[in-house]
């Protein structure tokens, strides 16, 4: 396992289409429910608890087995009730795919994986381990709604990265909990909802004009 | 014989054959090391066959007349080429309407891209969403000839990525100062085409044209700038006929 690989792929500034999602905040802020930074950490705290617990048992399956890729992202699907956020997923796991093929060599997979699988399959083929592969994911849910929360209510930037390094516990130990059952049966891995983000995520896709693509 | 001098291939997933491509073999012992090509992976991009479309950017700041110069260029080069546009700016069915009415362009010719809240962002630093634009409009509408990839209005240096666009054309307005191409930046310095926008408009705010031309020359070197007045040229001669020199250029007339 390189340390420096798990950096590269977890970085905020890998070409891989994050920076046009708001990971479901536009929707939430235009809603009124987060307007400050206590909001936002709440926002963050549940989005990781939900999505991310989600995100990170599925990457870490998926690293320690990328050739049911298919199942995994099949398994995924069923756990995402919004199409919008189907579609969001799936446009970001066709970017990072996108980015990492020119990084390493990736093994034949689709063309539109969700995000957890194909960052799963990415982070074996850069040669880290399931439990790396969840915490990129872990983190990664909560730094892209954090980064979107910056721009549109304009807080900030050291407090809301502050909210990050507190939540670095949170995300060890579910990173930890889906290395642990990354060769458990697809049907058993977590299934966490978050109806909020599933209805913010479907409003959000029929307003005229908005900033993130999700 | 080497165990590692030995090629299997797994996944059983064959690329197509290609000039690259070495089919599972061993090697004796007295061979020079050498590698091959992974056969589980396609070096290629995944481009359509033929010459994919010319793609040409068009940047410059808020309100320089971007979106006005992708319509004239719509209507000029619309009936001769196949043509199609992915936007970055923040795009309505306005817009939308705005295009279809005026018979510019077909709705379904027009994608537009999220960027949220960093326009620069995907046009340089992080092309993913643009680049699937590109990609589902040609899978949606066949080959075609000429791209158009709008950015959001920004600043003086934001560019594009040459791995989202050969070639690109920065727009800057008079009525924005005279002083704008002195200023310089990546867009005026860098771009292929500078266009400087509304002409019309330079007696009533004051701007020197003669000014800007040399200070344009002086920024850009050999690069070409022309001066443009969509009031008055409602379909952008100077520049269409320069991206009809591209397309040309680039595919032989069948």
């Amino acid at each position: 396992m390189s340390l420096a690989s798990l950096l590269v792929l977890a970085d905020g500034r890998l070409p891989s289409g994050g920076h046009a999602h708001s990971g479901g905040l536009e929707a939430q802020v235009s809603a009124g429910r987060v307007r400050d930074l206590d909001a936002v950490a709440g926002f963050l705290r549940g989005k990781l608890a939900t999505a991310g617990l989600v995100a990170a048992a599925f990457a870490a399956a998926s690293c320690a087995r990328p050739g049911e890729w298919a199942s995994l992202d099949q398994g995924l699907d069923s756990r995402t009730p919004s199409p919008a956020l189907r579609k969001a997923s799936r446009a970001q796991g066709r970017a990072l795919l996108r980015a990492a093929r020119a990084m390493w060599s990736l093994p034949p997979v689709g063309r539109d994986l969700h995000q957890p699988v194909a960052l799963g399959v990415v982070a074996h083929a850069g040669g880290l381990g399931p439990e790396e592969a969840a915490v990129a994911a872990a983190h990664g849910t909560t730094s892209g709604a954090a980064s979107a929360a910056v721009r549109l209510l304009g807080l900030d930037p050291y407090a809301v990265h502050g909210l990050l390094a507190r939540l670095t516990a949170d995300c060890d130990r579910i990173a930890a909990d889906a290395a642990a059952r990354a060769e458990s049966p697809v049907d058993d891995l977590p299934a966490a909802g978050a109806p909020l983000l599933d209805i913010g995520a479907e409003l959000h896709a029929t307003w005229e004009v908005r900033l993130f693509a999700s | 014989m080497h165990p590692e001098n030995q090629h299997s291939v797994a996944g059983g997933a064959l690329p197509h054959p290609s000039d690259g491509y070495v089919a599972p073999h061993s090697h004796g012992p007295d061979e020079v090391p050498h590698t091959h090509p992974d056969p589980g992976v396609d070096p290629h991009e995944p481009l359509n066959s033929g010459p994919r479309a010319l793609r040409v950017g068009i940047g410059g700041p808020v309100g320089s007349g971007k979106t006005a110069l992708v319509a004239a260029l719509c209507r000029a080069l619309g009936d001769e080429m196949r043509l199609a546009v992915v936007t970055n700016d923040i795009y309505t069915t306005e817009d939308a309407d705005f295009l279809l009415r005026n018979g510019v362009l077909p709705a379904d010719r027009v994608r537009a891209v999220e960027t949220g809240c960093c326009p620069h962002t995907a046009i340089r630093d992080d092309i993913s969403a643009n680049l699937d634009a590109v990609e589902d409009l040609e899978a949606a509408l066949g080959p075609l000839d000429l791209v158009l990839v709008e950015s959001g209005g920004d600043n003086l240096t934001a560019t594009f990525s040459k791995g989202l666009i050969d070639q690109q054309i920065f727009v800057v307005d008079v009525a924005g100062g005279d002083k704008v191409p002195r200023k310089g930046g990546p867009g005026v310095t860098t771009a292929d085409l500078l266009v400087i926008n509304k002409t019309d408009l330079a007696p009533m705010v004051g701007a020197d044209l003669s000014v800007m031309d040399h200070d344009a020359k002086a920024r850009r070197g050999d690069l070409p700038t022309v001066f443009l007045s969509l009031v008055e040229d409602r379909t952008a001669t100077p520049v269409a006929d320069w991206i009809r020199g591209l397309v040309a250029a680039r595919v032989p007339a069948a």
